[in-house]
């Protein structure tokens, strides 16, 4: 499993103490507080846009976004679905990972499963929204109601609430189960009062017992061999939104996988752009290594190739099915007045990731983070690409329609980044934010490779 | 007499996982019993050298998945009993359609329980134990390795086993107050 050859993914000449005063550092003496704090401030403005957008949509209704017959699924869905599938990158890189002993996830783990957090809270609002009379919402729960009416669970859109509900908690109880010892270790390195009782609390009273650790593996090890398929399954739910109703374009078997690939793909482009970000901003490079930048390169290469595949599938789908409907939404994705948005997920998500095929290309950040930012905006292209130019002219040419996103459209999906990037740079202020007893795990490993003459 | 009384057990200091490892073994070998070990990472030699065992969390989550998977068709199956929705004759009770909430829930139901088993089962949340008044044990989440002979050890004799450990060759060595 472990290619022995390889060098080893952490520098040589660290010691266990070394990196856990490192890491529990960055939270109890908090290096760069200029640039946090401005970043801060950023991020509370966005988030203010958001909370301006909500109230003006919960006074005047759905209405003051561009959404109308037959484009009644628009901005929302598709920022929904996006944010999404960033989550689930998180998922995959700490969890897959884990269950495959790749070591390297290590340094990369704790702040990957943190974007997953906020990015489904983020995707999780917009249906929420989406509903225009959010204060119904428990009404997709099934509670014995006077009106003696029960939810509808043939539908995909109550499949939705479960399924996301579902991700949310386990991703946060995986989290948090994963953050206990590090907590424990940030609670021993912490010298003020404050910092002793916020950690003490959080860890709960973690001290490293055999027995603890050898059920905490357990524990741990179940929840990720849980989250793969849960993952799986919480995009191709998502996929099935689209897939279940009979609209060209949407109808097709394709669309589960072709979501999870282009979920990870997007997760992973957005773990590749916070891990330059964080290495330069916490002088992390003897942590988070060119040798993670060019694995991640490469994954984001492999994922966006399969991603790819699903478009050339997408297209045979519609050619063999011969249904004529499918072949016009075919035509109008490529020439349609919304072709702008085929032919720039296209670029963006394909022709930009091509220079990572260079070496020298992903072991350079700021290369990375730039393929990675097209690869963001390019799937955000694609979730648009598939909702709107499926809805605009679907059956009859007399329902035929337009879609244009609104001031309140763009100002509720940036307010979004903002609920995104909030509650982030809380926790890398607050918490470690690089797994610190699994980056002794793997400097354990590595110091006694040499012993057993591997 | 007392003073066992008054103590939690004798905790040796080491400075690598194989020390630890050999001197837990070694320990065994004395005639111990009640160990417990401290490590900054899980050491997985340990569980074998001090004969830990432990199946009950992953049963935990065995029971839990079953429990979620059955509340989640059940409640599904009532609600269609409850309401029956009549959607151009497609079938009421639809098991192809029930399977994804069915399946979510079980994987929360064998999630969540695992994760709180294994909190339970090990004591925690617990804000105060004796261990954390030892002087050096705060490095247990550093880069320390730590043994510690229980005093509810049958073998348990401050003196005795103080002279034990220290042929173990340990860092430093300390009485743990109960």
């Amino acid at each position: 499993m472990t290619d022995s050859a390889a060098p080893p993914i952490l520098p040589p000449r660290q010691t266990y103490a070394s990196v856990t005063d490192q890491l529990a550092s960055i939270p109890l003496h908090f290096p760069t507080r200029r640039r946090w704090l401005i970043a801060l401030c950023i991020a509370s403005a966005l988030f203010g846009l958001l909370c301006v957008s909500a109230a003006v949509l919960f006074t005047e209704g759905v209405g003051i976004w561009g959404i109308n017959i037959p484009v009644n699924w628009a901005f929302a869905i598709h920022n929904y679905v996006w944010w999404l599938g960033i989550g689930h990158a998180g998922t995959l890189i700490s969890a897959l990972l884990l269950l495959l002993g790749r070591e390297w996830r290590n340094s990369l783990n704790r702040f990957a499963e943190t974007m997953t957090l906020f990015a489904v809270i983020c995707a999780g609002i917009y249906p929420v929204l989406h509903l225009g009379r959010p204060w119904f919402l428990y009404w997709m729960f099934p509670y014995p109601s006077t009106m003696k009416v029960w939810p509808q669970f043939r539908s995909p859109l109550e499949w939705d609430i479960w399924a996301l509900l579902t991700y949310l908690i386990v991703s946060t109880v995986f989290w948090y189960i994963g953050l206990i010892p590090d907590l424990a270790a940030a609670r021993d390195r912490a010298h003020r009062r404050r910092w002793q009782v916020f950690f003490g609390i959080l860890s709960l009273g973690w001290r490293g017992s055999a027995l603890h650790w050898l059920r905490w593996q357990q524990a741990y090890r179940l929840l990720a061999a849980l989250a793969v398929p849960l993952v799986v399954s919480v995009h191709s739910e998502v996929s099935l939104l689209f897939a279940a109703g009979t609209i060209p374009g949407w109808h097709s078997t394709v669309f589960p996988p072709y979501f999870v690939l282009g979920a990870a793909f997007s997760g992973f482009a957005v773990v590749s752009m916070i891990a330059v970000v964080l290495r330069a901003m916490f002088d992390l490079r003897n942590l988070v290594t060119d040798q993670h930048l060019d694995i991640l390169g490469q994954v984001l290469l492999a994922t966006g190739l399969m991603t790819a595949y699903g478009y050339v599938f997408e297209i045979f789908d519609a050619l063999y099915s011969g249904d004529a409907h499918d072949i016009q939404t075919l035509t109008n994705r490529f020439t349609g007045q919304y072709a702008w948005s085929y032919w720039g997920a296209i670029a963006f998500n394909f022709v930009a990731l091509q220079p990572l095929w260079w070496r020298s290309v992903r072991r350079t950040p700021w290369m990375l983070f730039a393929i990675s930012t097209c690869v963001a905006v390019g799937m955000w292209l694609e979730r648009y690409m598939i909702l709107v130019t499926s809805l605009y002219r679907d059956f009859l040419v007399s329902s035929w329609g337009e879609y244009h996103p609104t001031f309140w459209d763009w100002a509720t999906y940036i307010g979004t980044i903002g609920l995104f990037l909030l509650p982030f740079l809380l926790v890398i202020r607050l918490l470690p934010v690089i797994s610190i007893f699994e980056t002794k795990e793997v400097l354990h490993e590595e110091h006694r490779e040499p012993g057993h003459g591997k | 007499m007392e003073n066992e009384q008054a103590a939690f057990g004798m905790l040796a200091e080491f400075e690598s996982a194989e020390a630890l490892v050999a001197a837990a073994r070694k320990a065994r070998a004395g005639g111990y019993r009640e160990l417990d070990a401290f490590t900054p990472f899980p050491v997985p030699e340990l569980a074998r050298v001090l004969r830990l065992r432990e199946r009950r969390v992953l049963l935990l989550g065995l029971y839990g998945g079953i429990a979620g998977f059955c509340i989640a068709l059940a409640m599904q199956l009532y609600v269609s009993f409850d309401y029956p929705l009549n959607v151009g004759g497609r079938p009421q009770y639809a098991l192809t359609a029930f399977a994804v909430v069915t399946f979510e829930l079980t994987v929360l139901f064998a999630a969540l329980t695992p994760a709180l088993g294994m909190l339970i089962l090990n004591g925690l949340p617990r804000l105060h134990h004796p261990l954390f008044a030892a002087r050096r044990f705060h490095l247990a989440s550093k880069d320390r390795f730590f043994l510690c002979v229980l005093a509810s050890d049958g073998k348990f004799d401050a003196g005795e086993t103080e002279n034990f450990l220290r042929k173990l060759k340990p860092a430093s060595i300390e009485l743990v107050k109960a």
